[in-house]
């Protein structure tokens, strides 16, 4: 048997439902545990970014600095990069914050509908960037895997075919939306 | 002179068809199960061009020509499918996606939509241009239906069907290039229009979730187009 493959899932601007779908492979993730080493991942406790990992799953679009600063890191590290669900491929929901002015949207959150403390934070929460991008805008992408979020078989069969040095189709089980 | 039809014969991806002088090259494609992908294109309204989805290679022809409006003729030479057609049709339909705001998501036709099915049909993996995001409203003055303008891919199966067909003509397209709308009346809101007699056609030819009934949640809505072969059927038997 060949060494375990390297594997990292990360979180970006998403509703976790990729994750929850990710975990929804079952008991079907026994059977490839024993081929994947986790370095890294939101269920775990890791400080840092690890290097030399195989594949990179990434959850969620890029919506503010933290999360380019993750992407970039995790993308010099990582041999393969999968976009998982639609806010990773096309920033579905967190995107439609796109078409409001960055300064309305802080002043909507922090100021209009808050209690008190009525103030655009400074440091502590990330700075929105100018606009929220799909993943492939910002570095590039190896396997995009659609849906909101996309179903376990879809993402199982992708994780099997790439374990077997396979590339995948996933358009051809998944879908937008 | 004879009465009877002049037939004409041609090859459409290497198949020898024959064709009724005056039809189309997709109407030949379908009675011969060749599949074309289309979009604006609707059996019962009369074809416009609009989307170039079902651009076809014809030999000896260096453009590509929409099978939709382009009749057949003899001796033809006609092929639906190459990795050029290919990479043609997906980036009409990247572009329609980038254009404006679609998050199947939260969409009242995902899981019914043909643009939806028609990116998972030609393989779009993700869209190579950024997205536009522009802000577009919803129109929802209509007491049973409502425009979502997001959503709108300028087909003009809304114009077609009910100017042609309903013969009310309430929709129709207002603008220029990236401006271009689809409008009731006189750029009214479609609940204070006029001429609407609420027929809901226009809805249920629309291919994406742009004109919906109301009341529906996300992945709700799914068209009902059985009508419009039933009422053009009608009307030839008429004439
Ligand atoms: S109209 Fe179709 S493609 Fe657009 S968001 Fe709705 S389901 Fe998706
Ligand atoms: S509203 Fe629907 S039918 Fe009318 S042009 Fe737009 S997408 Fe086509
Ligand atoms: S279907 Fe022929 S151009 Fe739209």
């Amino acid at each position: 048997m060949s060494a375990k493959i390297r594997l990292a899932t990360v979180w970006l601007d998403g509703c976790s439902g990729c994750h929850m779908s990710l975990l929804d492979i079952d008991e079907r993730l026994l059977d490839i545990a024993d081929r994947i080493e986790l370095v890294s991942s939101p269920i775990m406790d890791v400080k840092g970014f690890p290097e030399n990992i195989d594949l990179t799953i990434v959850e969620g679009a890029i919506t503010n600095e933290e999360d380019l600063h993750k992407v970039l890191a995790f993308r010099k590290n990582t041999k393969l990069l999968m976009a998982l669900g639609d806010c990773a491929i096309t920033g579905n929901v967190p995107a439609m914050r796109n078409t409001f002015a960055i300064d309305d949207l802080y002043n909507r959150a922090y100021v209009e509908n808050a209690d008190a403390e009525k103030q655009v934070p400074g440091a502590v929460v990330p700075r929105l960037l100018d606009r929220t991008r799909p993943i492939h805008e910002v570095v590039p992408v190896d396997v995009y895997v659609p849906g909101c979020p996309p179903h376990a078989d879809v993402i199982f069969y992708a994780i099997a075919e790439l374990l077997e040095g396979r590339m995948p189709d996933p358009m051809k089980m998944g879908k937008f939306g | 002179m004879s009465d009877a039809p002049h037939i004409l014969t041609l090859k459409i991806d290497d198949q020898d068809v024959s064709a009724v002088e005056g039809q189309t090259i997709l109407a030949v494609a379908r009675e011969n199960g060749i599949a074309v992908p289309t979009l604006c294109f609707l059996k019962g309204l009369s074809p416009v061009g609009a989307c170039r989805l079902c651009l076809v290679e014809i030999k000896g022809v260096p453009k590509l020509l929409p099978a939709c409006v382009t009749r057949a003729a003899e001796g033809m030479e006609v092929t639906t499918d190459s990795p050029r057609l290919r990479e043609y049709r997906r980036t009409i339909l990247e572009l329609l996606f980038a254009e404006r705001n679609h998050v199947c998501s939260i969409c009242v036709s995902n899981n019914n939509c043909e643009l939806q099915s028609l990116a998972r049909a030609q393989g779009l993996t993700h869209v190579r241009v950024p997205y536009r995001h522009p802000r577009l409203g919803v129109d929802a003055t209509h007491s049973r239906f409502s425009a979502d303008h997001n959503r709108c891919i300028l087909c003009a199966r809304c114009v077609r069907v009910c100017d042609e067909i309903e013969g009310a003509h309430t929709w129709d397209i207002m603008g220029r290039g990236i401006d271009c709308r689809v409008i009731t009346d006189m750029n009214q809101p479609w609940g204070q229009s006029d001429t609407c007699t609420s027929c809901g056609k226009c809805v249920h030819v629309c291919p994406t979730g742009t004109l919906t009934e109301k009341g529906v949640a996300a992945a709700e809505m799914k068209k009902r187009q059985q009508f419009l072969p039933y009422l053009t059927a009608m009307r030839e038997e008429r004439e």
